[in-house]
């Protein structure tokens, strides 16, 4: 049985400059565990992209001047993985298929679509649970090399 | 400190670009370069990424959009001194394969 080592939840509102925020605190939480900087880089990377969809596709239909909250909650397991599960209360995904899908993006402006392509790419495993009007959970595992 | 600075030479305008680039910072940095490049209409564009500690996908969208912005004033575009965390994310995003974009190390 693999056990936990250190948790911690985090509830940060959905602004972009938060984003550096949590990749920061990221770094932060696993440094224990000595990853490499491709390790690191990756993490950082994922947790950006989870962050930023939160607040620029889930949060998007908010009125002017509410401001939503974005969940985290980060372990740590003796077996050297981390798992960072990242939600929110927003607009939620009606086809999570179809939003993995590269290059497919509802985002106006420059979003290129790979959002959960490099979630997926970066980590070891990402689920992705979301109901329409009441949010989106994504969850990633990254298992470190010994 | 500044996450842009510019440099003109003949028809090369090179764009040096530091620190961090997430959704956060990108829009800025896409409203000065397109500005500057709207202003110098240069033959090629430079896009030098050797300062950037960070990127996700945010920089690819800013890539992306400046190979469509150079496209419509008939200019190139070059990427260089792109680090190994930055290439993995332009090789997943197949940015190399577009025409008018050239990456180097």
């Amino acid at each position: 049985m693999r056990k936990i080592i250190n948790e911690m939840k985090v509830r940060i509102p959905a602004r972009s400059t938060n984003e550096a925020v949590m990749r920061g605190v990221v770094s932060a939480f696993c440094a224990e565990l000595n990853p490499t900087v491709e390790e690191l880089g990756d993490l950082r990377c994922a947790v950006s992209e989870a962050v930023t969809n939160s607040i620029i596709h889930g949060y998007r239909d908010l009125p002017e001047g509410k401001i939503g909250y974005i969940y985290i909650s980060l372990r740590l397991y003796d077996t050297r993985e981390i798992s960072v599960e990242i939600s929110d209360n927003g607009c939620g995904i009606e086809d999570i298929e179809k939003a993995k899908r590269p290059m497919f993006t509802t985002g106006c402006g420059e979003r290129c679509g790979m959002g959960f392509l490099v979630m997926e790419s970066f980590t070891d495993s990402l689920t992705v649970k979301s109901k329409p009007n009441r949010g989106t959970t994504v969850l990633m595992r990254k298992i470190l090399k010994p | 400190m500044e996450d842009l600075y510019f440099k003109e030479d003949g028809g090369t305008l090179t764009v040096c670009l530091f620190g961090d680039i997430d959704h956060h910072v990108a829009k800025g940095m896409r409203e000065r370069i397109d500005l500057t490049l709207a202003c110098k209409k240069p033959e090629l564009l430079i896009m030098n990424f050797s300062g950037v500690s960070f990127m996700d996908s945010s920089g690819i969208g800013l890539i992306l959009g400046r190979s469509r912005m150079c496209e419509q004033l008939g200019a190139r575009l070059r990427i260089t001194g792109v680090s190994d965390s930055t290439r993995k994310l332009m090789q997943l995003s197949g940015i190399e394969k577009i025409k008018n974009i050239s990456v180097s190390q």
